[in-house]
């Protein structure tokens, strides 16, 4: 079974490598499974997803990241991201003057054998049908990617993009911020469709509704870059009724003791 | 009529383009490719160098009229008398060396070369390019000539119903001088910067067209013409004659990449589009990374005439081009569309020129700039609207792209506009391609160049679109190959 596992993980900037922010974090996730991370800002979050997907900015200075048991580290972002991970942003870039339709067309071109031509007719289809399941109106096609959307519409762009590019791994970095009722419960049955046993997803999240309508299989709590519990459902309701005060007080008991 | 020739002065000799040289397929695969070298013997070789003799040689070669003779002596000594234009412009173009420059070539016998001997790269680069069979051997100088050489005579034969005179210079005024000889040298006169002054003594080649009044060219005339032997000439010589109510599309060649030794270009486009009169002027550059492509364009529109240059630079040592209208008649409308792709070592001095000589003219300047690496981008403009004239407007638009902070990009705008009747817009921006935009494309399964690319592509998606398709699928694959050398 296809498998993303995180080993002991350590990531710094890549300017100051002698400062981690994510400070030897561990976590499997198998497809199939959806784990929800939550925890404080600035804990390390999104620097853990940027990291996995390979981002620039960031050193990976120990630990390790596994594709169904082979490292990752040494592939380029559009590597892994062609070997199955896909990242949805928690602020999606602009690209001014290259459309959606484009935009997409090309990430889908890219994913096939060379010389192997796309088939247009079946990829408009395909990306109609993905639209009016997300309700993204037609005219977005046209659109440049990201440039002007407002932060709900930028991320029900990161769900289509997710929906044409059929990841094994997703990393959702607070997909649900900037969404309104509505359009959180569209974008959340958007993700429910395509879960299953080929897709495993890191949903990174602040809140619970999101959680309602995406029941995850696994919620561990980050906290100061690393995973400090983990638990089911269930942890997720208890950190909305108790706060992170609570994480908190119990590792500085732990670590006391 | 004499254009106001005094207004086009430095600092902006700007209406000077000059060389256009080699184009070059490996832009962006392997600059050393560029040295590659012709193995063609020439009928006639006007040898390297140039003096009186030289020219004299030239114009006996062609069998021209002895005004064309002296013509070309006069402005031979006008080009002796100027000085680089390095007051303003780059001191990079003191290093042209004029002695070691051959003036004249004709191709009279077969090559030698075959296609087994052209280097992989290059045969790969034109099959990136999509540049048909044919016309790849010729590029590569497997062929003396293109065997499309029937295409252009079909076109050639077609417009000719409509009573349009399309052929190249030497022939034009063989033929046709009293058409062509009121108007040749008018729109920009030989002295008017160094380089003008030099293809006014060495031309050879380039298109000759006459649309006559009232007549709308349907099919825009190039293709078949571009390939044309002497159309390869470093000192091509273009006139368009529109007369009143005609209508016509030109492309200039070659968005293939064209094989030469020769380092210098400097070509001499003049445009009249006469009363009520449309012209359409398209060029999309790919020189190699050795040459000085210094081209002088203008274009002078009567009343109610509408002339639009779409000007596509990339690869080059130096290019400067400031392609310019002269509205000289009231209502008349002049356009420039401007993009430069500079890459490492690449300066891309480009921009234009609009003089304002009528009531109720307007002119549109967008220019857009993507300097990479090294490269270094260049925008120069002048807009001029004297005080006695009424309701002109201009917009200008000037947009810089930079990938990588390396890169280096200079706007100098000048507009004069005297009076109070004018409406006169100026935008600029400059924008970055940031790593978060590449990573995020990344991310989505692209290439760094693939990326890169693509950002590319979108910056001038606007201008693009206003292209013939087959000019923006060729320059989309242009940008791809550069933007592949590029990285990494
Ligand atoms: N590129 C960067 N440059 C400077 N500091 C950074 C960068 N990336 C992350 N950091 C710092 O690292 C820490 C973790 O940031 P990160 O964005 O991973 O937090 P997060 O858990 O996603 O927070 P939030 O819940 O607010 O999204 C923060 O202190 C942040 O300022
Ligand atoms: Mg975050």
């Amino acid at each position: 079974m296809p498998s993303l596992e995180i080993r002991d993980l350590f990531v710094a900037l890549a300017a100051t490598p002698d400062k981690p922010i994510v400070k030897g974090l561990t976590l499997t996730i198998l497809t199939g499974e959806v784990h929800a991370i939550m925890g404080p800002n600035g804990t390390g979050k999104s620097t853990l997803s940027k990291a996995i997907a390979g981002h620039p900015d960031y050193v990976i200075t120990s630990g390790d990241v596994l594709l169904d048991g082979k490292s990752i580290l040494e592939m380029e972002p559009d590597q892994r991201a062609r070997a199955g991970i896909f990242l949805a942003f928690q602020y999606p870039s602009e690209i001014p003057g290259v459309t959606i339709a484009n935009f997409v067309r090309a990430a889908v071109q890219a994913r096939l054998a060379e010389g192997e031509d796309l088939d247009a007719t079946a990829y408009y289809k395909r990306l109609y049908s993905k639209m009016d399941l997300l309700k993204i109106d037609r005219k977005f096609t046209s659109r440049s990617v990201n440039e002007g959307f407002s932060g709900g519409e930028k991320k029900r762009c990161e769900i289509l993009q997710m929906a044409m590019l059929e990841p094994t791994f997703a990393l959702m970095d607070e997909t649900d911020s900037g969404l309104d009722i509505d359009a959180l419960r569209i974008v959340a049955e958007g993700v429910e469709a395509m879960r299953g046993d080929k897709l495993g997803v890191m949903l990174i999240t602040h809140y619970q509704r999101l959680l309602d309508y995406i029941v995850p299989d696994f919620v561990h709590v980050m906290y100061d870059g690393r995973i400090v519990k983990s638990g089911d459902k269930t942890l997720a309701l208890e950190l909305e009724a108790k706060g992170y005060d609570w994480v908190k007080q119990e590792l500085a008991a732990a670590t006391t003791a | 009529m004499k254009p106001p020739s005094d207004l086009l002065a430095a600092p902006d000799t700007a209406l000077d383009d000059t060389t256009s040289a080699v184009e070059n397929p490996t832009v962006g695969i392997d600059q050393s490719a560029g040295d590659f070298t012709y193995d063609v013997k020439y009928e006639f070789d006007a040898g390297s160098g140039l003096n009186e003799d030289v020219i004299r040689y030239i114009s006996n070669v062609k069998k021209e009229a002895s005004w064309i003779l002296d013509f070309r002596l006069k402005a031979y000594k006008t080009f002796l008398e100027k000085p680089m234009p390095t007051h303003w412009a780059t001191k990079d173009l003191e290093n042209i060396d004029f002695n070691k420059i051959r003036y004249y070539l004709s191709q009279g016998t077969k090559p030698k070369r075959t296609w087994d001997e052209v280097p992989d790269d290059i045969k790969k680069t034109f099959e990136r390019l999509g540049i048909p069979e044919q016309e790849r051997k010729f590029l590569a100088g497997v062929e003396a000539q293109f065997d499309s050489e029937a295409a252009y005579s079909n076109v050639k034969d077609i417009v000719a119903k409509q009573g349009v005179i399309f052929c190249n210079s030497t022939e034009a005024l063989r033929e046709h001088p009293e058409l062509f000889k009121k108007w040749f040298g008018k729109v920009i006169p030989t002295g008017d910067n160094k380089f003008s002054a030099l293809n006014s003594a060495v031309f050879s080649g380039g298109s000759f067209i006459y649309v006559p009044k009232g007549v709308k060219v349907a099919m825009p005339l190039q293709a078949y013409f571009r390939i044309n032997a002497e159309n390869f000439g470093q000192f091509e010589r273009t006139l368009i004659i529109a007369d009143e109510g005609a209508e016509v599309t030109y492309m200039e060649g070659c968005t293939a990449p064209k094989f030469s030794t020769s380092t210098l270009h400097s070509a001499v486009v003049e445009l009249v589009a006469l009363k009520g009169a449309k012209i359409q002027y398209i060029t999309v550059q790919n020189w190699a990374n050795n040459v000085f492509n210094l081209v002088t364009k203008r274009a002078i529109a009567m009343e109610d005439a509408e002339v639009k240059w779409i000007d596509c630079n990339i690869g080059s040592r130096l290019t400067m081009k400031y392609p310019g209208v002269i509205l000289k008649g009231k209502r008349a409308r002049g356009e420039v569309i401007s993009i430069a792709l500079a890459n490492d070592g690449q300066h891309q001095d480009t921009g234009a020129k609009m003089i304002h000589a009528a009531d109720d003219t307007t002119s549109v300047i967008v220019a857009k700039s993507i300097s990479v690496g090294q490269g270094r981008s260049t925008y120069r403009g002048v807009v001029h609207i004297p005080k006695h004239l009424k309701g002109c407007k201009n917009n200008t638009e000037c947009d810089a792209l930079l990938i990588n902070t390396n890169s280096r990009t200079d706007t100098y705008p000048a507009i004069v506009v005297r009076g109070d009747t004018h409406a006169v817009q100026h935008e600029a921006s400059v924008s970055k391609v940031s790593e978060d935009m590449i990573f995020y494309m990344q991310q989505r399964g692209l290439t760094e160049a693939q990326a890169m690319s693509l950002a590319v592509n979108g910056f001038v998606n606007d201008l693009v679109r206003q292209f013939p398709m087959e000019y923006s699928v060729e320059l989309k694959r242009l940008i791809d190959l550069e933007m592949e050398g590029s990285v990494g």
